[in-house]
């Protein structure tokens, strides 16, 4: 059985996102009690999934790990992975959160050797790759996990291969008998940090994402330059494994469209630009990127990475929503169709490669809530006192950038310090 | 051909030609609405044979290019197939605004010269109102000699076997030469139209193209 204090002077994080860590963090670093629980077996959430950040163009495992040093320091802080809500009941002050603790099966001897892995042989699909590649049924999540334990799919317990994992760890770490616990855990104030989901690409029935091989996400071409993702880190398109060297990003793929998300996602033109300079990274003067857009929305001090992109001439702009996109069999290349708006030149475009710069919605429905709290008509949480002491942090708010969502997470600590303040009478 | 009703409205907008738009055409408010995304001219299956597609046409109402709109055949090339309304971003009926257009550059006597669709959807409305109901054997026969005598007798011979099948299927009597059937309060339906007229020409001004 987990063992876990909260009183009604804890602060409860759901989501361990940058957004629910930094939360979390800089609530915890007030010398608050925190409780931060994550769905997914470790920290980082779809931050730890790109390759890159803007406008700096460093790599998330950098503020990853600093973020995870401030965890391990912090006493007053208590994650919990594989964690999931099931209930929330109460008033500002007074929150009970019941939480169902699904198990790792490997406890906290584990020393990530991989012994365990070796003696798997079942493969599943690979969430931490958008499914693009397998990992085993034992595995690390990513290599920057935090808790950094190996983890076993519950899809293969009961089976000899489990036994087998079990047999090949030296350490003890591997408790096949771990059962689902279901925690009630008392809260003065509770963050919602849970962050988005792309746009499922699949409803945009013109752009042929589930008919073409060659059209993919944003976020899937984020893994594609991964060293440690399902190429190697190579930009390699999905239907023959040619090198894409002709790449086109077409923006508001689902995003400020009636028909789909009517918001602006507000990511997605900066992540776009960003990603012309991975072409050029791979492939320098042969790579080639074309961005179709409706217009380009780099907001205030990101307009300099915009027009350094504009200078380079191995990319290209065309102002026109894409209307359709189909095939050439031969080459199986995407052609994509459309009229450009300077000058409404028709035109039909041969592509490598076409990445679909889907936009952000929010990974949890609010509506069917079991606690009132003020939900917008896409499905982000207002700002409102008649949400008590339920705080939203980062993307749970609004499609934010991952600097804006930081500001915004410390903004909720801020909330939820003086909600449990209020509790202790202080 | 310009009419009263036309000068009348050029004088009442003083180049202000979406403004007349927003006004006096069908669905004409959504114009102002659209971002120029360009996905209606890339969705249109006929977008390669008009002027101008939807996209151009409602940055040409905002730059008040009123006679190139107005007498544009472009929007007559509009089979009603709605993948730009079901595409749009932003939910405009541009397949309405299209027809709108087409109809109110008409009434400003400004239609394209020979435009087919133009022609035969005025050929319908007269056919339509005489009875109430449409006789199509005589819309069609009109439609076959639309380019004259010699044309017409040429496309009713290669069209013979169609004819006599729709009689055998009993899906067209040639008695519908004689007269043909209506509905059943004739006085009734057409007062119904004059009133029509008179509201609309209240609203937009006397329609002097129609006959």
């Amino acid at each position: 059985m987990t063992a876990v204090v909260a009183t009604n002077q804890t602060i409860i994080v759901v989501g361990g996102g940058i957004s629910g860590m930094t939360a979390a963090l800089e609530a915890a670093e007030t010398g608050k009690q925190v409780i931060l629980l994550e769905q997914r077996p470790y920290l980082g959430g779809r931050v730890s999934q790109l390759y890159k950040y803007f406008p700096k163009m460093c790599h998330p495992t950098c503020g990853q790990e600093i973020n995870q040093r401030r965890i391990k320091m912090n006493h007053n802080l208590t994650v919990l992975t594989q964690a999931e809500v099931s209930n929330i009941s109460g008033d500002k002050g007074d929150y009970t959160v019941s939480v169902t603790l699904t198990p790792r099966y490997v406890n906290n001897n584990c020393t990530a050797c991989g012994d365990c892995a070796k003696a798997a042989t079942t493969e599943f699909d690979d969430e931490f790759n958008y499914n693009l590649g397998k990992r085993k049924s034992v595995y690390l999540p990513n290599a920057m996990a935090f808790p950094q334990h190996y983890v076993i799919d519950s899809r293969i317990i009961g089976t000899a291969e489990a036994d087998a994992a079990k047999a090949a760890c030296k350490y003890g770490a591997i408790d096949l008998d771990q059962q689902t616990e279901t925690l009630d855990l008392k809260a003065g104030a509770v963050i919602f940090a849970t962050g988005w989901k792309p746009y499922d690409a699949n409803k945009i029935q013109a752009y042929g994402y589930d008919r073409f091989a060659n059209v993919i996400t944003n976020v899937e071409f984020e893994r594609l330059m991964d060293p440690h993702g399902p190429t190697n880190g190579k930009l390699l398109r999905p239907s023959d494994g040619k090198e894409a060297k002709n790449i086109a990003f077409i923006q508001c793929a689902g995003s400020r469209d009636k028909n789909h998300l009517a918001h602006c996602s507000r990511i997605c033109c900066m992540a776009s630009l960003k990603q012309t300079n991975y072409v050029q990274e791979k492939f320098g003067d042969d790579g080639k990127s074309t961005i179709y857009y409706i217009d380009m929305r780099a907001i205030d001090r990101f307009d300099d990475f915009y027009q350094n992109v504009q200078a380079n001439p191995n990319v290209s702009f065309i102002k026109s929503k894409v209307a359709k996109i189909d095939e050439d069999k031969t080459t199986g290349n995407p052609v994509l169709h459309g009229v450009n708006t300077e000058g409404y030149h028709r035109y039909a475009n041969q592509h490598d490669l076409v990445v679909l710069a889907t936009g952000m919605e929010p990974s949890v429905d609010f509506k069917g809530f079991p606690i009132k709290i003020l939900v917008n008509d896409e499905g982000f949480i207002e700002h409102d006192d008649s949400n008590g002491g339920i705080f939203a942090a980062g993307v749970a708010s609004d499609a934010l950038d991952v600097n804006r969502a930081v500001q915004h997470a410390t903004a909720a600590a801020l909330r939820a310090v003086q909600v449990v303040n209020q509790v202790a009478g202080a | 051909m310009t009419t009263a009703v036309n000068q009348a409205m050029v004088e009442k907008y003083k180049g202000n030609f979406l403004k007349e738009v927003t006004d006096n055409v069908e669905e004409g408010n959504w114009v102002k609405m659209c971002m120029q995304c360009g996905v209606c001219s890339g969705s249109c299956p006929l977008g390669p044979h008009w002027d101008h597609p939807p996209q151009e046409l409602f940055m040409m109402i905002r730059a008040n290019k009123r006679d190139e709109v107005l007498s544009s055949t472009s929007m007559w090339m509009c089979t009603s197939c709605y993948n730009c309304v079901a595409r749009c971003p932003r939910g405009l009926p541009i397949t309405h605004i299209m027809h709108g257009l087409a109809h109110y550059g008409k009434r400003m006597g400004m239609k394209p010269k020979n435009q087919p669709t133009e022609k035969f959807g005025q050929m319908f409305w007269d056919n339509l109102i005489k009875k109430g109901r449409v006789n199509e054997l005589k819309l069609g026969l009109g439609l076959y000699f639309k380019d004259g005598f010699a044309e017409g007798v040429k496309v009713s011979m290669s069209k013979q076997k169609l004819g006599l099948n729709m009689m055998k299927a009993k899906r067209m009597s040639p008695m519908e030469m004689l007269g043909g059937h209506g509905v059943s309060d004739l006085s009734g339906f057409h007062a119904m139209l004059k009133k029509a007229e008179e509201l609309e020409a209240a609203r937009v001004g006397t329609n002097t193209d129609a006959k």
